[in-house]
């Protein structure tokens, strides 16, 4: 088994979560019924920029949709993949070259090499982590659906 | 402190770093953060049956499940939602699916995942009610049923077929005491792409986690210890959430479905896909849903679920010792005995203890049963498993009335089985009552046997 608890740190899920407002979402679907659209329309639900990444489109959830990383023109604070795991190397390179804050590959989108050159380039990478489901962990709703969120906190936090 | 931890530590004084929490501050805090609207403390009772939108655009989210949202509390409600995610956390599940009896439980999990035509391969060893459920209810379904020994891994295996989609047992059978050998059954099934369904209400999180050992989905009563003071009728599914349901095997949970305009459930939703059509498919068009107020008193029961399964195990274990040494009981079935075949397996699956449900052989077949009924005080003579309170039943006259010779056999029940649900009593006055009702046992034996 990969070990890759240093890309599912609950400390850097949190921090790059409170911390981001631009998500480029490579690979994000013009099909309302993928798994990528439920995360693109969630993350603006919940106040994020969300700009899509996809050649094949020309706009996804009412935003313009780049061919690559290399032509947003704006800063990207975290690149979320939704690629297969021998895309994210060249994803991973592309996110260094624009400066991205955070480089965040879902679940099963595993790629060592990919993550530890995002690293050696600056990009902190969480990996094999749904952006969805964090966010709706720590800052959302999941527990409204009986979901095991693993939160043990007695805290009393803003509403959701 | 790391790098990472002083960068939070300064952006936010609250990130939560990664922490293993023990059973029982899981069982007071899990699926609870204080409310933060009002900061209450305890679980608010949300007594409503619907929930009000901000806009048009939420709605809708809701209903897309594009957001976690409360809509109507047939499918979700905050304080059902908290005992939910408490089951899941500790059974160490994905999440969880709460429902307004055990058996209503045990139905939607089953609905969810069977079409016509499919087959279930289960153990004979089960609750009548389920033996029942599953005989009668399946049939209707259009859906096969084969009974095994679950102790005969052969005979699981032996069971399997190309239509067969999921495997049913109890961790503990009620009331036979047969205790599951959970991980090679788990095994066979996965050989086969089939999921393992265990019924844990007997055991507890506390003393056994089914999902430890591979089991997929795991079901309760939480009627009973769960919930633990015989108040509230209520059933909970938890799902491992690691069974892949795009085996090829699953299409009723892969494929797009009919019931939610196309949606793929395992695909979209991924290890929450089969819990999401749970809640959203079949809690919607069966209706099941748990009350909010029995939630609650669940929650309020789980607080001390370990503080009162230590008890439960220790008074069981010292009643198993007093009947197998008493002449007038036989056959005692606590597994947890020195004698029991089933030791091993306790020892490895629940070494805790396993439960304080069991049953045992009264002489004199169903007069000398009957008799000892009539003559304790103390236990309960009830239909139930699990309360704080002792309880006792004459299996074959009640619980397990509509079943057969045969099926009574293979349920490990007797004429003159009696099952004991071993409370939190002291237990010496346990002892002193069925003491007195063994008087009353040899009273009738007596009278039975002398000349007319």
């Amino acid at each position: 088994m990969t070990d890759l608890t240093r890309y599912q740190d609950p400390l850097r899920i949190q921090r790059v979560l409170n911390t981001a407002r631009t998500i480029a979402v490579v690979g994000l679907s013009n099909n309302e019924l993928r798994a990528s659209y439920f995360v693109g329309y969630y993350l603006r639900r919940h106040g994020y920029r969300v700009i899509p990444v996809n050649p094949r489109a020309k706009e996804i959830l009412g935003e313009t949709s780049y061919p690559s990383l290399l032509d947003v023109p704006e800063k990207v604070d975290i690149v979320n993949v939704f690629r297969a795991p021998d895309a994210l190397p060249g994803i991973a390179e592309e996110a260094v070259r624009i400066g991205a804050g955070s480089l965040w590959a879902q679940f099963g989108v595993i790629n060592l090499d990919a993550a530890r050159a995002a690293e050696d380039g600056g990009v902190p990478v969480v990996m094999d982590r749904c952006i969805k489901v964090e966010h709706a962990r720590y800052v959302g709703r999941m527990h409204w659906l009986g979901f095991n969120t693993q939160r043990i906190t007695s805290v009393r936090a803003g509403l959701q | 402190m790391s790098e990472e931890e002083e960068q939070v530590t300064n952006d936010s004084p609250r990130a939560e770093p990664e922490h293993e929490f023990g059973f029982e501050t899981r069982q007071l805090h899990a699926g609870q953060r204080p409310d933060p609207n009002t900061g209450a403390r305890a679980v608010p009772i949300f007594q409503t049956t619907s929930y009000v939108f901000e806009d048009p655009e939420s709605a809708a989210a809701y209903f897309n499940l594009q957001e976690y949202g409360n809509t109507y509390s047939r499918i979700m409600n905050p304080t059902v939602a908290v005992f939910e995610e408490r089951v899941a956390n500790l059974e160490g599940a994905a999440g969880a699916v709460a429902f307004a009896s055990g058996i209503a439980a045990q139905a939607a999990a089953l609905f969810t995942l069977l079409e016509p035509g499919d087959h279930v391969v289960s153990s004979s060893a089960l609750y009548g009610g389920t033996v029942n459920q599953l005989k009668h209810l399946l049939r209707k379904m259009n859906v096969e049923l084969t009974w095994v020994d679950p102790d005969d891994l052969d005979a699981w295996r032996g069971a399997v077929r190309p239509e067969t989609k999921a495997f049913f047992a109890e961790t503990i059978g009620n009331p036979a005491g047969n205790v599951l050998d959970i991980e090679p059954v788990a095994a066979i099934a996965h050989e086969h792409g089939v999921p393992l369904l265990v019924d844990n209400t007997f055991a507890t999180p506390y003393l056994c986690r089914p999902i430890e050992w591979g089991a997929d989905i795991v079901i309760h009563s939480a009627t009973k210890f769960l919930g633990g003071h015989g108040t509230s009728i209520g059933g909970v599914v938890a799902e491992a959430g690691t069974f892949d349901w795009s085996n090829g095997r699953f299409p009723v949970v892969a494929d797009p479905s009919p019931a939610y305009h196309g949606l793929q459930f395992h695909e979209t939703f991924g290890m929450y896909g089969y819990l999401m059509k749970l809640r959203a498919e079949t809690l919607r068009d069966l209706g099941g849903a748990l009350s909010p107020f029995n939630a609650f008193l669940f929650l309020q029961g789980m607080e001390t679920l370990s503080l009162r399964m230590e008890r439960h195990v220790t008074n069981a274990r010292r009643v198993a010792e007093f009947l197998q040494g008493h002449e007038l009981a036989s056959k005692v079935s606590y597994p947890g005995l020195p004698s029991s075949r089933y030791r091993p397996l306790v020892d490895k699956y629940l070494p805790g203890g396993p439960g304080a449900v069991f049953s045992f052989d009264v002489a004199g077949g169903r007069a000398g049963g009957q008799a000892l009924i009539r003559g304790v005080n103390l236990w309960s003579h009830l239909a139930n498993v699990g309360d704080a309170k002792s309880l006792i039943i004459h299996p074959a006259s009640t619980t397990h009335r509509q079943l057969g010779d045969e099926e009574l056999a293979a349920a490990g029940v007797g004429p003159g089985t009696v099952r004991l649900s071993v409370g939190t009593e002291s237990v010496d006055d346990l002892l002193w009552d069925l003491e007195r009702g063994f008087a009353n046992v040899a009273a009738t034996l007596e009278k039975e046997s002398a000349p007319a």
